[in-house]
């Protein structure tokens, strides 16, 4: 690190001469940021979860977190501004202008990059959504700064942010850093961090700013917005209780036993990525790497082997059941109960004897 | 209609094995595919041009090799095919990428216009959905990403509607060409390839552009120099530290085998449980 410093010494290897120290100008740069992510009346629940790891890496910098919000005037932003304080903000910068109602990427783009050029973060986090991911490319770019996507762990290496994330398809694991950079961009998936507890006592301040954009200045225009029909909406991310359906299960036929055992439960049905390309279940169920990340209280993979990129998608899950006729399949490693032996005699038979347990205790309550 | 479709050849990481032991990944006999993802980008684009006439070029930067997955498009009905490629393009992160690419896109328009770019999702080996996103930005053109339909295109008024996946809904969004699309997965499905569009796909040239033929004009914005991520370390996923408790089932004690399970796991698990029986009597 020192070798940056002067100039004619040689630099360190393998980084082919590039500028590892943060220069003079960017070391004024302080705090870290949350987009929180909003629409329609709600706040994504990621924003949340991110607040919660933007509040452990400021105290190890021992600087304050800051929210971001930006919408229309006539939406709830100051409730929303004190719900992240409760979840460990210390303060929100808020835009509102009725071009930021609903998201577009042009507004939205302009308003966050004017932000942090105004009042100059160190670390921004961003959920890695469909809005998240749209905005925080367009920001990096527009800013020349790194940004390091689908993080799985955050922490503080010196005063740097080191943000591990899965690479090769899920089969191995890296850190990225941005050290000549500001400010350092990430984005984490839905549930890959956990929920902060609530600390209701909390409050905080904020702080405006105007977009100074009006309507004609924005080419794309958002006509509707056309909600899912709620019956094909699956709710994987946020479930409880997952049963997923592996390739072990041998035939989409086969799958049906995945449903009632789910249904018994109360549960959603996940699936790995062999089972959606085999177009047994729909591409929206699939759990992993490529699809979604879970952390139910339950999960139970039946006939699943457990590569790396569906593990990443499911090892944070509270208790983890696996049904596989290989004992050594590394499914193993990672469950915490195991069942060695065919999915399609241990699927009915776990299915009746859950029904009749849970039933009785029903019957206990009403 | 003169469309740009941004493709990348990616290992089939669905065959990528990690060794048990040493932790490092075995790349030895892995497939090189076209990123599954750019497949509904081109499918889109070819459609457009079955609509419009006109023509569909695919991109691509990468090594020498990467010429491959470009005849496998050309197969599918793209009129031309360009590889970027040069050493100095290596270890690019996703900021240095889009500079590359956007600066090969520009050059590309100086031959006839571009009216429309598109790319994946995102990769099945990088995942991170940043390129096309940055792309766009560099060249100013409209961003459209996660698109699940293209509803209309007017052409010569210059006009599109698309419909765009967000959370809980779909947005339908309006704007003008040039644009930039990230098309989203299972919106169409690829295309057979054509007898003629595989012969002539053995036989067309794939154009093959260093730094200097694709425009490149501050080589301290491309490759490793212009990355602003450094990667510190790779690593394999730790092994968790406790065991499973493993039963072994077969005809005699599958039944008492999955009572006993049952009875451990709400045993150790109160709670779980009890929020099941609440969410089922609700």
């Amino acid at each position: 690190m020192t070798d940056a410093a002067k100039p004619a010494a040689p630099r360190p290897a393998g980084r082919a001469g590039r500028n590892t120290e943060l220069p003079e100008h960017l070391k004024s740069y302080k705090g870290v940021w949350v987009f929180i992510e909003h629409d329609r009346g709600h706040v994504n629940p990621v924003s949340w979860e991110l607040m919660g790891e933007a509040r452990k890496l400021a105290d190890k910098l021992q600087v304050p977190v800051s929210g971001v919000l930006l919408g229309g005037p006539d939406e709830p932003l100051d409730a929303y501004a004190k719900e992240a304080y409760v979840y460990g903000a210390d303060r929100c910068y808020v835009m509102r202008d009725p071009v930021l109602k609903g998201y577009r990427n042009e507004p939205f783009t302009k308003g966050l990059t004017d932000l942090v050029n105004q009042h100059q973060p160190e670390i921004m986090l961003l959920g890695a959504t469909p809005m998240g991911r749209d905005l925080a490319g367009s920001v990096a770019t527009t800013l020349g700064t790194g940004l390091t996507a689908d993080c799985t762990e955050l922490n503080i290496d010196g005063r740097a942010l080191a943000a591990t994330r899965p690479t090769f398809g899920g089969s191995l694991l890296c850190t990225i850093m941005t050290l000549a950079y500001r400010p350092q961009m990430a984005t984490v998936r839905p549930r890959v961090m956990s929920m902060p507890a609530r600390d209701e006592s909390r409050g905080g301040d904020i702080v405006e700013m105007a977009l100074g954009m009006i309507e004609t200045d924005i080419v794309t225009k958002l006509l509707d917005f056309i909600p899912d029909a709620s019956r094909s909406t699956v709710n994987l991310t946020y479930a409880d209780i997952i049963v997923t359906a592996g390739k072990g299960l041998k035939n989409a036929e086969n799958v049906k036993l995945v449903w009632e055992l789910a249904r018994v439960l109360g549960a959603e049905v996940g699936a790995t990525r062999a089972v959606t390309q085999a177009g047994w279940l729909e591409a929206e169920r699939q759990v992993g790497q490529t699809g979604k990340t879970v952390r139910p209280k339950l999960y139970i993979a039946a006939g699943v082997s457990g590569a790396i990129q569906h593990r990443v998608g499911m090892e944070a899950s509270d208790v983890i059941v696996a049904i596989n006729t290989d004992a050594n399949a590394p499914i193993f490693d990672i469950a915490h109960y195991g069942i060695v032996g065919n999915a399609m005699q241990v699927l009915p038979v776990l299915t009746q004897a859950l029904r009749s347990h849970l039933d009785k205790r029903i019957r206990k309550i009403a | 209609m003169h469309i740009v479709v941004c493709i990348k050849q990616v290992p089939d990481s669905a065959q990528i094995r990690v060794h048990p032991v040493t932790n490092t990944i075995m790349r030895q006999g892995v497939p090189a595919i076209v990123n599954p993802y750019d497949l509904f980008a081109l499918e889109e684009a070819l459609r457009l041009k079955d609509q419009f006439g006109g023509r569909v070029t695919v991109l691509c930067m990468g090594p020498p090799q990467a010429e491959d997955a470009l005849r496998k498009c050309l197969s599918f009905g793209a009129t031309d095919a360009i590889l970027v490629t040069d050493r100095a393009f290596a270890g690019a992160d996703t900021l240095a990428t889009s500079y590359a690419l956007a600066a090969a896109i520009r050059k590309i328009g100086q031959e006839q216009a571009v009216d429309l770019v598109f790319t994946g999702k995102q990769t099945i080996d990088g995942d991170t959905a940043q390129v096309g996103p940055g792309v766009a930005k560099r060249l100013g053109l409209n961003l459209l990403t996660y698109v699940s339909r293209i509803v209309e295109v007017d052409l010569d008024g210059r006009r599109l509607q698309v419909e765009r996946r967000a959370e809980g809904g779909v947005q339908l969004l309006e704007t003008t060409l040039p644009s930039l699309i990230t098309m989203l997965e299972g919106t169409n499905e690829m295309r057979f390839a054509s007898m003629d569009d595989m012969l002539r796909a053995g036989r067309c040239p794939v154009r093959k552009w260093n730094k200097e033929d694709a425009g490149i004009e501050d080589l301290s914005k491309i490759g490793l120099k212009g990355s602003p991520t450094v990667v510190s370390k790779v690593f394999g996923p730790t092994p968790r530290s406790n065991k499973a408790d493993v039963v072994e089932v077969g005809d005699h004690n599958v039944h008492d085998e999955c009572l006993n399970l049952l009875q451990k796991i709400f045993t150790t698990h109160p709670t779980l449980e009890v929020e099941t029986v609440e969410r089922l009597s609700a």
